[in-house]
């Protein structure tokens, strides 16, 4: 086989080999991925098993440090509604957790509540320049 | 003032657009006038913005409450320290001080050429001009520093407790300074392929920018992960935050070119290649700004306000077809000049590493922006989380720590069997003798991937200590040099080939402490009064006594209330460290929580307690929201006792102090229960040491002592010589 030839092939081979490993990368991630929802969009597409990406607002009245270490509290839509899910935690509590506070945590249905993954809240940061905040 | 600041950034807005125009007039007509007076528009840059920028910075000093940003961002019970960093706690004063730093470097860069490149570097300063008009636009037409409220309200809601934290002061800056210093080598890249000079020179000015940018951002970085790793809540020291995956990408492509810089250099190929890559890293740089000023993507960095997107998305898509085009249209001049001779060469090993660091980008692009992938294609959007990025990321991870052992020993252009026997029989041996050690020390099973590290961590030890321990023989055999002088003159004749190689150390130490805190960290959440312990990996942790402090705060970050425990740390009966974790908590502006509430009813910050060893940190930390719970129904109760109409509206605010006092002194006598987080985390220090070993190396490779005018010397006499010699 000329040179030539051998490096088309080299080329061939290792870009095909690429190729297959993105397709591989891009096929787990959409089977590992967990869709993010609000609370309203979860009471309607939760099934047991599955985890969510949960994003919400902390209703007031709802936080409770149970004596076990149990962090309860009910999450709302951003936009606001009547409709809140109740989630049960355990984990570090990021600080900026508070009520009316947006955060982001992984739940998965546990009876009628949601049970969230240890330690995978996530809070945004109090932005006090937005301009949406401010309106 | 602000007339002066805001007629400054137009000022600024006018004097790059002059420059480009000026540089590219000069440049096209050959007027080295109009190219000098473009240059010299850069330093005026820099001076008019640093005006602009000592403005909003005193602002902040002296709590001017006109400016709308001082005002949304500070207030008169912020210290001095952190009314300074206030600025770039807001957007439009994170972009003041981008736009100032991009000057600052600019200015930099053009000073250290002035005398180079005279061809390129008139395109490259248009395009260094491009950015500062861009970016002097955004806060004179979007965000403005300096917009004012009259009449001027007397306090500021104050900068958010959890930014008040030393790394304020210097997390920032040092990433925008990466930031910034990436559109560096983007100029010379663009400069050089308009004009065709993709030459030795270029190479040379690029690679020390990009090793800059390379400083710059991985210091950015690091201090990043260090403030994370102190404060609860932000997923430790890493957490694949869309943020901190988008400040690595541009240095992961950053690292790729400056390995395959070096076959350019040595063997003229991969051309193409190296462009995109400067391209690309510049870009991703971009995208990194745009991502951290943006809020399009759920980050602990949410700093939302979506008025900046589509600026940047236009900028981002000018730099990414103009990269493409001219790299295309400049194939060419491209081409590369030698084959790969064998598989088996430093070459190819650097290729290896170059597609490896590129995987491990688009992993990583991949899954910071799948959240807008998926919601595009499905209509939901979707998040992978730490899991998946793991998946891929610890095994090239592994290859890259790996190669960065076998790199440094494998020849150039072809290795044969005897100098393989010769540069890898140690690294082998050392690497199975770990390999062995582990089996002992830790069962291999829980953790392979932390085994296969520590093995590859030490093969990398052993083959580059042979390379110093073989230099440093030539060198004490060739010289007169005491040992110690020897290595230190070795290092220092090749400093980018030594400083590599530390490089490469500091990056496996900085792995073992990676895979060793990240295999074998035990937390617990746990609820505790004094007087009760709980054992975490061995170390009791007992809580002996509450502390309270009012108004003076341990930290001097302006909490009103400092609520914290004295936790004992034991390890089989024998005393090993206190900690003291306490939760801090900050006035609330809007006064909607009562008299008192109000005093402490704002944000409130866990202090994490830390004791560190080269063996472990052990640290304890309080749930301040658990806290405030647990006060919350004496809070009431003191608010009841202030809102009456016998307390007249002066005396309420004494008595408020007073009440909180009691609140704290109730706190010390009848203390509630409060979560701690306790943690015992092994070798983590090891991770900083290793970074610090990184850095160190960095500035060995780019320190610049006279090594050029030695060379310029050197061949100055060796041409005397020659003509002496001839006559």
């Amino acid at each position: 086989m000329n040179p030539g030839r051998k490096r088309q092939m080299r080329l061939v081979v290792s870009l095909t080999l690429a190729v297959l490993l993105a397709a591989g990368l891009i096929y787990t991630s959409f089977s590992a991925a967990d869709e993010a929802l609000t609370p309203t969009q979860l009471l309607v597409r939760a099934k047991p098993g599955d985890d969510y990406e949960l994003t919400g607002t902390v209703v007031k009245g709802s936080v409770r440090h149970l004596a076990n270490g149990v962090l309860d509290f009910r999450l709302a839509d951003r936009a606001g509604g009547a409709r809140s899910v109740p989630v049960s935690y355990t984990g570090a509590v990021p600080d900026p957790f508070r009520v009316g506070r947006e955060l982001i945590v992984t739940v998965a249905k546990r009876g009628s509540g949601f049970v969230a993954v240890s330690g995978s809240m996530v809070t945004k940061c109090p932005s006090k320049y937005s301009p949406a905040k401010s309106a | 003032m602000a007339v002066v600041g805001r007629a400054a950034l137009i000022l600024a807005l006018l004097t790059t657009l002059f420059g480009i125009g000026a540089s590219i007039y000069g440049a096209r007509r050959g007027r080295r006038e109009w190219v000098d007076a473009g240059r010299r528009s850069v330093y005026a840059l820099l001076a008019i913005l640093s005006v602009a920028f000592a403005i909003l910075e005193v602002a902040f000093i002296n709590n001017d409450f006109a400016y709308n940003t001082v005002a949304n961002n500070s207030s008169i019970t912020t210290p001095l320290f952190y009314r300074a960093a206030a600025m770039w706690g807001s957007q439009e004063g994170s972009l003041l001080l981008w736009v100032w730093l991009l000057s600052l470097w600019s200015s930099l860069a053009v000073f250290l050429t002035r005398n180079r490149m005279r061809e390129v570097v008139p395109y490259a300063v248009s395009v260094l001009l491009g950015f500062g008009a861009f970016f002097s636009s955004l806060l004179v037409f979007f965000v403005s520093p300096f917009a004012l409220t009259s009449p001027a309200p007397v306090n500021g809601a104050g900068l958010d407790p959890l930014l008040r934290n030393p790394s304020m002061m210097i997390h920032p800056p040092m990433l925008y300074s990466g930031y910034t210093f990436f559109t560096i080598p983007f100029a010379f890249a663009v400069g050089a392929l308009i004009t065709r000079r993709v030459d030795a020179e270029w190479i040379q000015v690029t690679r020390r920018f990009a090793l800059g940018s390379w400083l710059f951002l991985g210091l950015g970085i690091l201090l990043g992960a260090r403030w994370a790793y102190y404060e609860i809540g932000w997923g430790g020291y890493w957490g694949w935050d869309a943020v901190e995956n988008a400040a690595l990408m541009p240095w992961l492509i950053s690292t790729a070119f400056l390995h395959s810089v070096m076959i350019q250099e040595k063997r003229g190929m991969l051309k193409i290649w190296n462009a995109s890559l400067v391209l690309g890293a510049s870009t991703l740089a971009i995208v990194g700004t745009f991502l951290v000023r943006s809020g399009v993507l759920n980050s602990i960095h949410a700093f939302g306000a979506s008025t900046l997107g589509v600026p940047f998305v236009i900028l981002i898509t000018a730099m990414v077809t103009g990269s493409i085009y001219l790299v295309v249209s400049r194939r060419e001049v491209l081409r590369s000049e030698h084959q790969l001779d064998s598989l088996f060469s430093r070459e190819a090993a650097f290729m290896l590493n170059n597609v490896l660091l590129v995987g491990l980008t688009f992993v990583i692009f991949w899954g910071t922006f799948f959240p807008l992938i998926s919601g595009a294609l499905t209509g939901t959007e979707s998040e992978v989380g730490a899991p998946w990025f793991d998946r891929y990321t610890v095994p090239l991870a592994l290859m890259l720590v790996l190669l960065s052992g076998i790199g440094p020993v494998i020849p150039w252009r072809r290795a044969t069997l005897a100098n393989a026997r010769r540069n890898f029989t140690l690294p082998l041996l050392a690497a199975l003798a770990m390999l062995v050690a582990s089996f002992t020390l830790v069962p291999i099973s829980s953790s392979p991937a932390t085994v296969a590290l520590f093995c590859c961590a030490v093969f990398v030890f052993a083959a580059v200590g042979q390379e110093f321990w073989r230099g440093w023989r030539v060198r004490r055999a060739t010289s007169s040099d005491t040992p110690p002088v020897a290595l230190l003159s070795m290092v220092r004749r090749n400093r980018r080939r030594y400083g590599g190689y530390i490089v490469h150390v500091g990056v496996a130490v900085l792995f073992i402490g990676v895979a060793a805190s990240a295999t074998f960290q035990r937390s617990h959440y746990v609820q505790l009064k004094p007087g009760q312990s709980d054992v975490v990996a061995g170390y009791t942790m007992k809580v002996v006594r509450p502390t309270a402090a009012i108004v003076t705060d341990p930290t001097s970050t302006g909490a009103l209330l400092t609520l914290g425990a004295i936790v004992r740390v034991s390890r089989s009966g024998h005393y090993v460290t206190t900690l003291h974790p306490t939760a801090e908590f900050f006035p609330d502006p809007s006064g909607a929580e009562g008299p008192v509430g109000s005093l402490i009813g704002g944000d409130s910050v866990s202090e994490l307690s830390l004791d560190s060893s080269l063996r472990r940190d052990i640290s304890a930390a309080i749930d301040a929201p658990s806290v405030q719970q647990a006060i919350q129904g004496e809070i009431n109760r003191a608010n009841s006792l202030v809102n009456t109409d016998r307390v007249g509206p002066r005396k309420r605010l004494t008595l408020s102090y007073v009440l909180l006092a009691a609140i704290a002194h109730g706190y010390l006598t009848n203390t509630p229960a409060a979560q701690f987080k306790l943690t015992s985390s092994p070798l983590v220090m090891w991770l900083w040491i290793g970074a610090l070993i990184v850095f160190a190396g960095g500035l060995t490779a780019i320190w610049p002592t006279g090594g050029a005018t030695a060379r310029v010397r050197a061949r100055y006499f060796a041409r005397v010589a020659q003509e002496l010699g001839r006559a």
